[in-house]
């Protein structure tokens, strides 16, 4: 395999707003296996990246370890990665965030990272609503360490060695409405159509942001009898909605008319066509129980699940300033001398 | 040969009060303690409780001394025993001659009584009911009670007992009268029923001068709000929550946006003491200085963070409370046991920086010390304190700030110097020093974006398994722990004016007894040259010192004699020259501990 990759950028090719082309939003060459899941999305956070025309430089890509996590460096090459511990991430974006509340947080992790090992950072993360946008990059196995059943893995599903699975999967949609995440969608890797809009809509939303993607492993978790291989999520992926991103409100033309558009905090909407009646996107309780009939049933749910337009993030719920902490300065920081002195003199 | 015990009994004596847990006695008896301190007389004061919150066996105890000794002190001259489930073994630990004060409502039973030693019973439960209504009151009121007694015994004036009571309940006058009533009370017993005063008694002196009275914890937080200290996660845990506790109060004070009444500042509590440290080091990362505090198992759970954070070069500030470990071990108890497990946290070849002040002025101080040098040196710096110096009030030099000072940020790129900066690499020695350039996310559009990562790296921060490479970031972060070593406050020398075979070492809380035991030892016409330290890794100054003696004692508290492991190992001497002094009981170590172990 190889790794270098061109830099070279044609001089004619499309550029976004910034004037900046795809190809400045794509990372190094990815080393997982060819044909896995996890590198179309990566392709997906650098075509939502591209579109919505974020600066790179305003991007903090973070992850923990795992296949999945070593993603980070396959896209947003201009801005800071990092890759932590494993399982940790949450807690390391979270400190991030504290210091400072202006850049946009894009975490990756695995369905081991969250589901097993990070299960308390991740479930903690979202319960204090942090600013982030967490995709799970869920492909019920540990690629890295060569196919072990994960946490995600459903009950009965075959591994590659042949065995079923004795222990009941964990449903990270559900776990994240419960746990009080502001916006929850479900899609696949093969889907791009689904998974951009989902990403972009993501990014935007102020609070945390959870996005299970189902990502066959091509390598130890694509057999006959997986429930997350290729050919059975494609066949057991049943869409709740088509959504579509609109980022400002001029956009909003004559042909959005009649659709269910959902306003965002700073007045960008989501065009949301729900493919299916039985739930309501701001109904806890219905997506709840729309997802346990899908599971009863072998389906998986796509597309957006929860959203509360009404989320509030973790510094605004903590009353942090609203200038980002790391640029105070003395003045603002140390209190002084002679508050110094006035304390001396109470503690005599 | 002499003991300071002999000598006279003016402003020389402990004190040790015996109460149950919960019942208010921590106030009664701080506010004795305080009187003492403020008719300037040096005084200190250690709780000794249980891993409990209410309804078990809790002492106070009290030392006065006219020379300024703080350390705890062996025999107890008074002992102030109000409760019965520990009356016996209270009884039994008084000096012989001592003095026992006790609750005489219900009588003593025959089989603790002592000849050696003199009962002074006062019937605290009957006057209380007598004279007050309230059953909270009364139990509260009969700790003031007491208070007012030992006032009369040992010739505290009450008017500045009332003073301390009018300042506590600040507008509060029906309750100052309350407790002046019950302080009253106590006098007015001991005046009718014993000899008063008793040999030993306080007398006013001016020795206190500017000192103040502040436990460690409270200095720490303190120290980390005056050293720009912006984002705090932690994970409550005894002896360290109240530096949180602290910072939190002093932020709320002192960093508060003036326009918006916003926060200067997050405090986040989170799930654990994994994501404690994983928060702090996120935070440090994107440039804000962040902490955490904990203690012996939470030092524990965030070695593999430590590894991360030394690794990929991130500042991080961690203080330790250490408490008597291990596992569990007894959490309210303190020692200085987690000294090797801070010193190289992590697997893998790692070396961490550490601080270890003595006092509540230096917990401020080096609090504020730690966020420049983690932050010059991209590294992980911890403060080991103990549970001695973080809980318990200390008589300590008032706190001090330079108002010209500067937080020295370390090398951070501005996207100005990003620009002009020829061929920057997130991991290379461009200065020789060891410490490469950082940069913060969202400084530049098109420069200095790297990935942070705890795999191995090239000097470009690309990920690389090439062994030279390897070898090569390896080596430097040694030399940067060299650098480091630089920026740590230097070791202090004590009694070492006329040059002496025997050397003393010690650190932390050992201090006060170290010096008291130097102090005793020269009266009898041995002397012993003394140096404290005050960091880790260790400056040029210690090997020399261990050099220069033939014999070291190295003074601390723990089991294993840990300190004396890491000189072994750190300056490669000579084992058999550093004797081990210890004491890991779990009270603070007393100088006769010292001594006993040099003799």
């Amino acid at each position: 395999m190889s790794y270098i990759k061109p830099k070279f950028i044609h001089p004619r090719s499309p550029k976004n707003k910034l004037g900046y082309s795809r190809q400045y939003y794509e990372g190094s060459l990815s080393t997982l296996c060819a044909g896995c899941g996890h590198d179309s999305i990566s392709a997906a956070i650098v075509d939502a990246c591209y579109e919505m025309a974020i600066e790179p430089h305003k991007v903090a890509k973070l992850s923990g370890i795992g296949c999945s996590s070593k993603t980070p460096a396959y896209f947003l090459n201009n801005s800071h990665g990092f890759n932590s511990v494993h399982g940790r991430m949450p807690s390391v974006a979270t400190g991030a965030n504290l210091a400072n509340r202006d850049l946009i947080y894009l975490g990756v992790s695995g369905d081991g990272d969250s589901a097993s090992i990070g299960f308390g950072q991740f479930a903690h993360a979202v319960r204090r609503n942090l600013n982030m946008t967490y995709i799970v990059m869920n492909n019920g196995c540990y690629g890295l360490t060569k196919g072990q059943d994960s946490a995600t893995a459903d009950h009965g599903s075959i591994s590659k060695g042949g065995i079923p699975n004795t222990f009941e999967g964990i449903d990270m949609c559900a776990l994240a409405i419960q746990l009080g995440a502001t916006y929850v969608a479900q899609s696949f890797s093969g889907d791009k159509t689904q998974l951009v809009p989902l990403i972009k809509a993501a990014i935007n939303h102020k609070g945390f942001s959870f996005i299970n993607v189902m990502s066959p492993c091509v390598t130890f978790n694509n057999n006959a009898g997986s429930t997350k291989s290729y050919d059975y999520v494609r066949e057991h992926n049943e869409a709740l909605s088509s959504i579509d991103f609109v980022p400002v409100k001029e956009e909003i033309t004559l042909e959005y008319e009649g659709e269910d558009l959902v306003e965002l905090h700073d007045g960008t909407f989501l065009k949301l066509n729900k493919l299916n009646q039985n739930w309501d996107p701001k109904d806890k309780l219905s997506i709840i129980s729309a997802l346990q009939i899908a599971h009863d049933k072998n389906e998986i749910l796509t597309g957006l699940l929860y959203i509360d337009n009404d989320s509030v993030e973790l510094n605004e719920l903590i009353n942090t300033t609203e200038k980002p902490l790391n640029t105070l300065t003395e003045a603002e920081l140390c209190p002084g001398v002679d508050v110094l002195e006035k304390l001396n003199q109470s503690l005599r | 040969m002499l003991r300071l015990d002999d000598m006279t009994g003016i402003n020389d004596f402990v004190v040790r009060f015996a109460n149950v847990n919960g019942t208010g006695s921590a106030s009664a008896n701080t506010l004795f303690g305080k009187s003492i301190f403020r008719m300037g007389v040096p005084v200190s004061a250690k709780n000794i409780f249980p891993s409990n919150i209410q309804g078990l066996p809790t002492w106070y105890e009290v030392r006065v001394s006219e020379k300024g000794y703080l350390g705890r002190k062996d025999g107890i001259d008074l002992m102030v025993s109000v409760n019965p489930q520990s009356l016996k073994k209270d009884i039994e630990s008084v000096k012989s001659g001592g003095y026992l004060i006790f609750d005489s409502t219900k009588s003593l039973p025959e089989s603790h009584w002592r000849a050696d030693i003199h009962f002074l019973g006062i019937p605290l439960m009957e006057i209380c009911d007598r004279e007050f209504s309230d059953p909270r009151q009364k139990q509260l009121l009969k700790n003031i009670m007491y208070v007012g007694a030992l006032a009369k015994l040992l010739d505290i004036r009450l008017e500045v007992i009332e003073v301390l009571l009018s300042e506590q309940f600040k507008g509060k006058e029906k309750l100052v009268s309350l407790n002046m009533k019950a302080l009253q009370l106590g006098s007015d017993y001991v005046e009718q029923n014993f000899n008063f005063p008793l040999p030993f008694r306080v007398e006013k002196r001016d020795l206190v001068k500017d000192a103040i009275m502040i436990d460690g914890n409270a200095a720490t937080g303190l120290g980390a709000v005056y050293g720009g200290a912006s984002v705090v996660s932690w994970y409550p845990i005894t002896p360290s929550t109240s530096v949180i506790s602290s910072f939190e109060k002093y932020a709320h004070k002192f960093r508060k946006d003036p326009v918006t009444g916003k926060n200067n500042f997050s405090i986040v509590q989170s799930e654990d003491e994994l994501s404690a440290i994983g928060m702090a080091i996120g935070a440090n990362w994107n440039g804000a200085r962040a902490f955490t505090a904990t203690s012996g198992p939470g030092l524990s759970l965030m070695n593999e963070f430590l590894g991360l954070a030394y690794y990929s070069e991130i500042p991080v500030v961690l203080v330790d409370v250490q408490r008597a470990g291990p596992s569990t071990g007894m959490p309210t108890r303190t020692q200085q046991s987690d000294l090797l497990m801070a010193a190289y946290a992590s697997h893998g070849d790692t070396k961490h920086v550490f601080l270890i002040p003595s006092t509540p002025t230096e917990c401020f101080e080096m609090m504020a010390d730690c966020f420049d040098i983690a932050e010059q040196i991209q590294s992980p710096v911890l403060m080991l304190t103990d549970l001695d110096l973080g809980m318990n009030e200390h008589m300590t030099a008032p706190f001090k700030w330079n108002p010209d000072r500067k937080y020295n940020r370390g090398k951070v790129l501005s996207a100005e110097q990003l620009e002009e900066y020829k061929n920057w690499g997130r991991y290379q020695d461009d200065d020789g020093d060891g410490i490469p350039y950082r940069t913060l996310p969202g400084t530049h559009p098109s420069k200095g974006a790297y990935f942070t990562r705890g795999s191995s790296h090239d000097e470009k921060a690309a990920y690389s398994e090439d062994s030279p490479t390897y070898v090569r970031i390896m080596d430097r972060l040694v030399k940067k722990i060299k650098t480091a070593t630089k920026m740590l406050p230097k070791p202090l020398c004590y009694n070492c004016e006329e040059k002496s075979d025997i050397g003393l070492i010690y650190f932390g809380t050992s201090n006060y007894a170290a010096e008291e035991a130097i102090d005793e030892l020269k009266a009898t016409g041995k002397n012993v040259n003394a140096m404290r330290l005050r960091g880790f890794p260790f400056v040029e100054e210690v090997a020399e010192f261990v050099d220069n003696h033939e014999v070291v004692y190295v003074v601390e508290q723990n089991r294993d004699a840990q300190m004396r492991t890491l000189l072994i190992n750190e300056l490669e001497v000579n084992p058999k020259k550093l004797k081990k002094v210890l004491n890991y009981d779990g009270t603070p170590i007393t100088a006769h501990m010292i001594i006993d172990q040099i003799v």
